[in-house]
């Protein structure tokens, strides 16, 4: 025994000397705790905020850095960021130009952060309450039972305001989870991967519908319409688009960080959870229908965006380890900041078409969604 | 099942951190009238019982005769259909989650999880009753979680990652994380499952030593009969006998619920019932090769052509 003494007689007996001189290095995770997690949280905002500041310089019109922030530090009244305060000189911005900045690349680059930040979140809380490392919003047909339930909104003309239309979706995202819950468990139990079959039917299924609908009603619009239910958009985003989303994001992460400390107690699994003490079925329905409101709104701003909740919330645990009290903030900080990245290149790169944000999570989120199903040793 | 645990009889306490908090009257648990069924099929049938206070309670029978059944309804983990357990006077369905978990930590049959916990994370897990939701683990929750991990022997590996270790050390590491949850009663399930023979022994010594009112199902008879102040005998879901180890291990009761012969002696050592069985059909393998000197002759061989 290594460790210092700390029981009065040493411990019966030790037959483990031999085999721990050679402990495999990668048995030992690299530990966040030398940071501390408001370091990580810290830096990470740093980052976030750094992101949204470069990536509303990057876009189609020329726009210069300098006239970007002009713009921005106007608009806020900050004199910090001044270009005039840095002395690179400044020539006032064009009024079209200030409109891009302030009107489109701003909320697009704010949406796109509430958006990833939500679903990578509900990944993560998702993940740990079904024991399913593959849970996703996406994958799991909520997002497309939130789609759905949005379009028959409109198109019943019970409202395209942002309120009805986010209710519609949360009232879809609901219906489709508990189907899922439904048909994925089996005598009591959820496997994983009969959740994720169920997810893919009710998601496939709810998608069909929603096509039929808008292409029944069918507007000039419709085939872009279909494609931003479907496979989602941050092309419509607006300062309005996004004000519901970002209320319930703030109150779910609230929810979610308050309840970190029971979701750690379901590493072992719903029994060992209530034998320390966390109400299960309380924990356990508050959390998934915040799961599905939050879906619901995310949805509203951006149709149906896959991969995201799959993606972030094994990379942080890759980098902190599976404690929900860094998971959470973590995965809220970079989710933002990988869609809001994906986003940018999403509108640039062929620039002057666009590719739909979903076309690219999907490409990166499938080779992730394989890696993980190998290496988890998922249970079927 | 022959050799003694070094420490066997000596009742030793005071390894486990004294209990924070409540009530020291301990009159151990009493359970009364439990009975649970699934679908119509009952499962466990009015069962009565008491597991004495600082002693550890056996609880054996066959597969599938309810031993899990019943200590998850001790635990709550599934509600009774009726019947009341009270566990130092106090009747447990009154308790709420948090104040239960306070008093009462089971290790689970079969416990496993795919999150990338290490060691210690686990065993701070025990601390989760404790805790409100936004407080972080103190010094002495830490102090708390490492003082258990080295009774259970398992100090230098607090930093292993759960999958990396083998089955029995997972199971000591459950063991930690249940002494760190100071409870005034350990709910065991097979603890000794996955167990060499020298850390079966030792891990229920170390929980002889902890002096907690233990209530333990166990399979092998042999180390029951060792370790056990009570035994209590479950067959299709009644309570078939109790009672001290010699009163319970009789030849009799042994043919009757596990359908085996069975020699019963005194152990020369902890003079605890000590049990030989033999195979059902009486006829025994024919195992004693003739040996030809100098055939085929590995050490093996050897040893076994000798005895
Ligand atoms: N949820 C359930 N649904 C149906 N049958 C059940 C359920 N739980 C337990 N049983 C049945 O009840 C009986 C007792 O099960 P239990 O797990 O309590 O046995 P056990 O004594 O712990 O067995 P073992 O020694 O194998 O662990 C078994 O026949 C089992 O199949
Ligand atoms: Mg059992």
């Amino acid at each position: 025994m290594s460790g210092p003494p700390v029981t009065e007689s040493p411990p019966p007996r030790s037959t483990h000397q031999g085999e721990d001189g050679a402990v495999p290095q990668e048995s030992h995770r690299p530990s966040w705790r030398s940071i501390g997690a408001g370091g990580i949280v810290v830096l990470a905002t740093a980052l976030l905020v750094g992101s949204v500041l470069v990536a509303v310089t990057i876009g189609q019109a020329d726009i210069s850095i300098r006239e970007s922030w002009t713009v921005m530090s106007d608009r806020l009244g900050l004199a910090a960021l001044q270009v005039d305060a840095l002395g690179l000189g400044a020539r006032h911005p064009s009024q079209i130009h200030a409109e891009v900045i302030w009107e489109m690349r701003l909320p697009r680059a704010l949406n796109a952060v509430v958006v990833g930040a939500g679903l990578a979140i509900v990944g993560a809380i998702m993940q740990t309450l079904t024991r399913n490392p593959m849970a996703d919003p996406y994958l799991l047909g909520i997002s497309s039972g939130a789609s759905l339930g949005a379009v028959l909104v409109i198109v019943a003309g019970l409202g395209s305001g942002l309120v009805g239309v986010s209710a519609g979706a949360f009232a879809g995202a609901l219906a489709a989870f508990l189907l899922v819950l439904m048909i994925g468990q089996r005598s009591g139990t959820l496997t994983p991967v009969r959740m994720i079959l169920a997810g893919i039917a009710i998601g496939q299924f709810c998608g069909a519908v929603t096509s039929f609908v808008i292409l029944w009603v069918a507007d000039p619009h419709a085939t872009q319409d279909v494609q931003f239910w479907l496979s989602g958009s941050l092309a419509a985003s607006r300062w309005s688009s996004m004000r519901i989303a970002a209320v319930i994001l703030v109150v779910a992460l609230l929810l979610f960080l308050w309840h970190a400390r029971s979701l750690n107690a379901f590493t072992f699994g719903e029994d060992a959870a209530a034998s320390l003490g966390v109400d299960v079925n309380r924990v356990r329905w508050v959390l998934l229908v915040t799961c599905a409101l939050l879906t619901g709104v995310l949805v509203a701003v951006s149709g149906a965006i896959g991969f995201v909740g799959l993606l972030l919330p094994h990379a942080v645990r890759f980098l902190v380890g599976p404690d929900h009290r860094i998971v959470l903030p973590l995965s809220t900080l970079l989710g933002g900041m990988f869609l809001l990245w994906v986003d940018t290149v999403a509108r640039t790169v062929f620039d002057p078409r666009e590719l739909p944000v979903g076309v690219v999570t999907a490409m990166l989120g499938v080779p992730a969604f394989i890696w993980i199903l190998r290496k988890r040793q998922v249970r079927a | 099942m022959t050799s003694t645990p070094h420490d066997a009889g000596s009742r030793d306490a005071g390894h486990t951190p004294a209990r924070a908090g409540h009530s020291p009257i301990r009159h151990g648990l009493d359970v009364h009238d439990v009975s649970w069924s699934v679908k119509g099929t009952v499962i466990v049938d009015g069962i009565e019982l008491t597991a004495p206070a600082t002693k550890i309670t056996g609880l054996l029978g066959p597969n599938g005769s309810g031993k899990t059944t019943l200590l998850r309804a001790v635990a709550r983990l599934a509600a009774p259909d009726r019947g009341v357990v009270h566990l130092d006077g106090v009747d447990l369905a009154r308790l709420r989650r948090r104040d239960l978990a306070q008093r009462l930590a089971v290790v689970e049959q079969h416990a496993g999880t795919d999150h990338d916990v290490t060691v210690l994370d686990v065993v701070l897990l025990g601390r989760t009753p404790y805790r409100s939701a936004l407080q972080g683990d103190s010094s002495d929750d830490r102090a708390l979680a490492r003082q258990a991990l080295a009774q259970v022997d398992m100090l230098d590996f607090a930093e292993r990652r759960w999958s990396t270790l083998s089955g029995g050390e997972k199971q000591r590491v459950h063991l930690a994380r249940a002494f760190t949850q100071q409870p005034a009663l350990l709910v065991l399930d097979e603890p000794t499952n996955h167990l060499d023979i020298a850390h079966a022994l030792s891990l229920m010594s170390l929980v002889r030593r902890s002096g907690l009112t233990t209530f333990a199902a166990l399979h092998d008879l042999n180390l029951a009969a060792t370790f056990c102040d009570h035994l209590v005998v479950l067959d299709r879901g009644r309570v078939r006998a109790s009672g001290t180890p010699h009163e319970v291990l009789t030849p009799q009761l042994l043919r009757d619920v596990y359908e085996v012969d069975a020699d019963v002696g005194v152990h020369p050592r902890t003079g605890r019932p000590l049990l030989t069985f033999h195979p059902p059909d009486e006829v025994l393998p024919d195992t004693a090769e003739p040996w030809i000197p100098g055939a085929s002759a590995t050490p093996e061989t050897v040893a076994r052509g000798r005895s």
